[in-house]
């Protein structure tokens, strides 16, 4: 009998993170903030992913979220590229009244509106420049390992990267989850959602908007100026899902006018200022989100309806819980991969993400309902939530991404 | 299939170091035999390290609080506090009566990338290495002389180091929690523990002042419904104990 000797990595780090997109990278940059190096790998090549035409999509960066991004660095690489949401309407239609989500003034902005291609490229940067973070992107993993000693990826190249967890980020289809024989409860809304930013005569002043449509919500959310200070905003339209090639097959201008007419003149004229793509809407749910030497962050984990735009606020909260879970730790000379901090991130992470998860599907519920009485019924709601101050603070504080035990990094502060 | 090789000492037998791996996945499996110390160990460490950043003034935030000083955990089992000793810094020497648990621990640690001095020994025969940190859980329930053991736990302290100790208590909790449910229910081997023997901290503090060393702390490890094994005031069950050189002797 031979005893099979393993072959010495290429590359050893406390992490490997399968999956560099928005959440997986913010992951990186966040241990190296702490000490704990990482590996990224992605077979999306950078040239790709950080092209203008690649991503077109905006996202509301939740306040807490903002005040990680302060604490690993990555905020002041997106000074001035973001505008503050002042407050959330949301309204029945065109119908008058509605629900405003207003913070006092001493809580500052529900989030902030970023285009993703910004904060793919600050992401990006602070990834290059972080000590700890070695970035395999473009590169594709071959062959995934994980077992009592440790994780081993090998690539295709044929270069090992060795870990001591890994963390698949690898966005809603998750091979490793799979491979992990983790179940996902998922469903399609049977919608889809139309992305674009458009140019408006009116200011936004700041306000986002949240226009409830029989066929789905309709979303205004604002940007900042363009260059020649233009006015922006960026539209999340849902639309039927058989809908939905028609309304791309559409031209500029007939799109726009659309949207204009489902905007109710609310900013004035509208012109088109990026191509229009569109997402087909569903909802996943992993079942676990560890298994042996292995967590799952960002939509691997947990995908949700986009109303609410907390998709990739959910991810980051998965960021600060899990990177507080692996530097304490290793504090206490813990593996990186040891079950007992897996635990604590499962438990931590559960509740969470099926409160949000469940409160946004519901909401998109209410919304959908058709007919005079369902109108009533949530306009009814809407006005109940606004007269209970409890609630609307709860929706408020749901908003900003500040329920549960909150993460350190989520305070603002390191771990 | 390649030249790369781990240090894997000659008299290494493959089949029983095979043998050992396996018995290392069991140790060492969360889900496991030692499913309790598992969930221990964190609360354990979360101890040590506090006692050792007040001992020597160091920072709770870094990852090496033990750099450059040497550890020796007494009573190893398969290592599962040598380990994080030696990834906090500390150069560790494991000590353990078994030589299966030995084999076990080595066998674990190669797969950590980790290099400690595990051996088949008693503390006893140590004869003039000391050292700054002198680890010892869960094992003077188990000897027959503890006055003497305690005398050579206190022995091999550097004279500016550092002892703690953890042990059931003698109290009709202790035996109801440690002897009838959790023996009982299999969670700990049946036969590990004899309650007539465990020790009370009034009591160990007598031995560990006889052998010269002054007791800084006392804390209870307790059990909470809503979140497991924690550490409390309450030392009813088990406790850990901090002890150092008594300044006064030297
Ligand atoms: C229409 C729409 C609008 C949205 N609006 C908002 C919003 O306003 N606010 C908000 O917070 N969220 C929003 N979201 C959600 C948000 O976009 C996602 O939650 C977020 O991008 C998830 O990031 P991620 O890094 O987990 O996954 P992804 O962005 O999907 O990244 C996954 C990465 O993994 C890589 N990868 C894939 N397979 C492998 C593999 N086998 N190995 C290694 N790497 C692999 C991919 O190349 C990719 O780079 C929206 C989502 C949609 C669909």
């Amino acid at each position: 009998m031979t005893v099979r000797m393993e072959n010495t990595p290429d590359s050893l780090h406390d992490v490997v993170i399968l999956g560099g997109g928005l959440v997986g990278i913010t992951l990186a940059i966040a241990l190296d903030a702490h000490g704990l190096t990482s590996a990224v790998i992605d077979p999306a090549s950078p040239a790709t992913t950080l092209a203008p035409g690649f991503d077109g999509r905006a996202s509301a960066v939740a306040s807490a979220a903002w005040r990680m991004l302060g604490a690993i660095g990555v905020a002041a690489r997106l000074e001035g590229q973001g505008c503050p949401i002042a407050a959330i309407r949301v309204t029945d239609g065109l119908a008058p009244g509605g629900l405003v989500f207003d913070p006092a003034p001493e809580d500052g902005a529900v989030g902030i509106m970023f285009e993703n291609r910004r904060l793919r490229r600050a992401l990006r940067e602070a990834a290059e420049a972080a000590p700890n973070v070695t970035l395999f992107t473009p590169a594709t993993p071959a062959q995934v390992t994980r077992d009592a000693d440790g994780v081993r990826v090998m690539l295709e190249d044929g270069r090992t990267v060795a870990g001591a967890l890994l963390v698949a980020a690898e966005g809603r289809n998750s091979p490793t989850r799979a491979a992990a024989g983790i179940n996902v409860a998922t469903w399609q809304y049977d919608h889809a959602a139309i992305i674009a930013s458009v140019r408006h005569e009116h200011p936004h002043d700041g306000i986002a908007h949240e226009i409830f449509y029989p066929a789905g919500p309709f979303a205004i959310l604002p940007l900042v100026d363009d260059a020649e200070g233009r006015h922006r905003s960026a539209i999340v339209w849902t639309v039927a899902g058989k809908d939905a090639e028609g309304m791309l097959a559409l031209g500029d201008r007939g799109f726009a006018a659309e949207a204009e007419k489902k905007m109710g003149g609310l900013l004035g004229a509208i012109t088109l200022a990026s191509p229009r793509t569109t997402y087909p809407l569903g909802f996943h749910h992993a079942a676990r989100i560890t298994g042996e030497r292995l967590a799952l962050v960002g939509d691997a984990a947990h995908g949700i309806h986009p109303i609410a735009g907390q998709g990739l606020n959910l991810g980051f909260r998965d960021v600060a819980a899990l990177v507080e879970v692996l530097v304490e730790a290793k504090r206490l000379g813990l593996d990186p991969g040891d079950a007992q901090g897996l635990a604590r991130y499962e438990r931590w992470r559960a509740l969470d993400t099926f409160m949000v998860a469940a409160a946004t599907d519901s909401l998109n519920r209410l919304f959908g309902l058709r007919g005079r009485t369902a109108a009533a019924a949530r306009r009814f709601g809407l006005g109940a939530v606004q007269r209970l101050s409890p609630l609307k603070d709860r929706f408020m504080a749901e908003a900003r991404g500040e329920t549960g035990t909150l993460p350190k990094l989520l305070q603002g502060i390191a771990v | 299939m390649n030249a790369s090789t781990h240090p894997v000492t000659p008299t290494i037998d493959p089949a029983e170091a095979a043998h050992f791996g396996r018995m290392a996945a069991d140790w060492w499996d969360p889900k496991g035999s030692s499913a309790m110390l598992h969930r221990l160990n964190p609360v354990r460490l979360g101890y040590i390290r506090a006692a050792v950043d007040t001992h020597w003034h160091g920072n709770p935030d870094t990852f090496t609080p033990l750099e450059g000083r040497r550890a020796l955990d007494v009573g190893c089992g398969a290592g599962l506090l040598a380990e994080p000793l030696a990834r906090l810094g500390a150069t560790v020497t494991a000590l353990d009566a078994a030589p299966e648990n030995i084999a076990v621990a080595r066998a674990h640690a190669v797969g950590q990338r980790l290099t400690i001095d595990y051996r088949a020994v008693g503390v006893e025969t140590l004869a003039d290495e000391r050292f700054d940190l002198v680890t010892c859980m869960e094992v003077i329930e188990h000897v027959s002389d503890p006055a003497g053991f305690v005398a050579a736990l206190a022995r091999v302290l550097a004279p500016d180091g550092l002892l703690i100790l953890s042990t059931p208590n003698r109290t009709p909790l202790s035996r109801l929690g440690i002897i009838t449910v959790s023996e009982g229910l299999g969670r700990i081997p049946k036969g590990t523990h004899d309650w007539d023997r465990f020790i009370r901290p009034e009591e160990l503090a007598v031995l560990l002042t006889s052998a010269g060393l002054r007791v800084t702390d006392t804390t209870g490890l307790a059990f909470s419904p809503g979140r497991g094994l924690v550490l409390s005031e309450n030392v009813a069950l088990n406790y850990l104990v901090t002890a150092v050189a008594d300044s006064g002797s030297s």
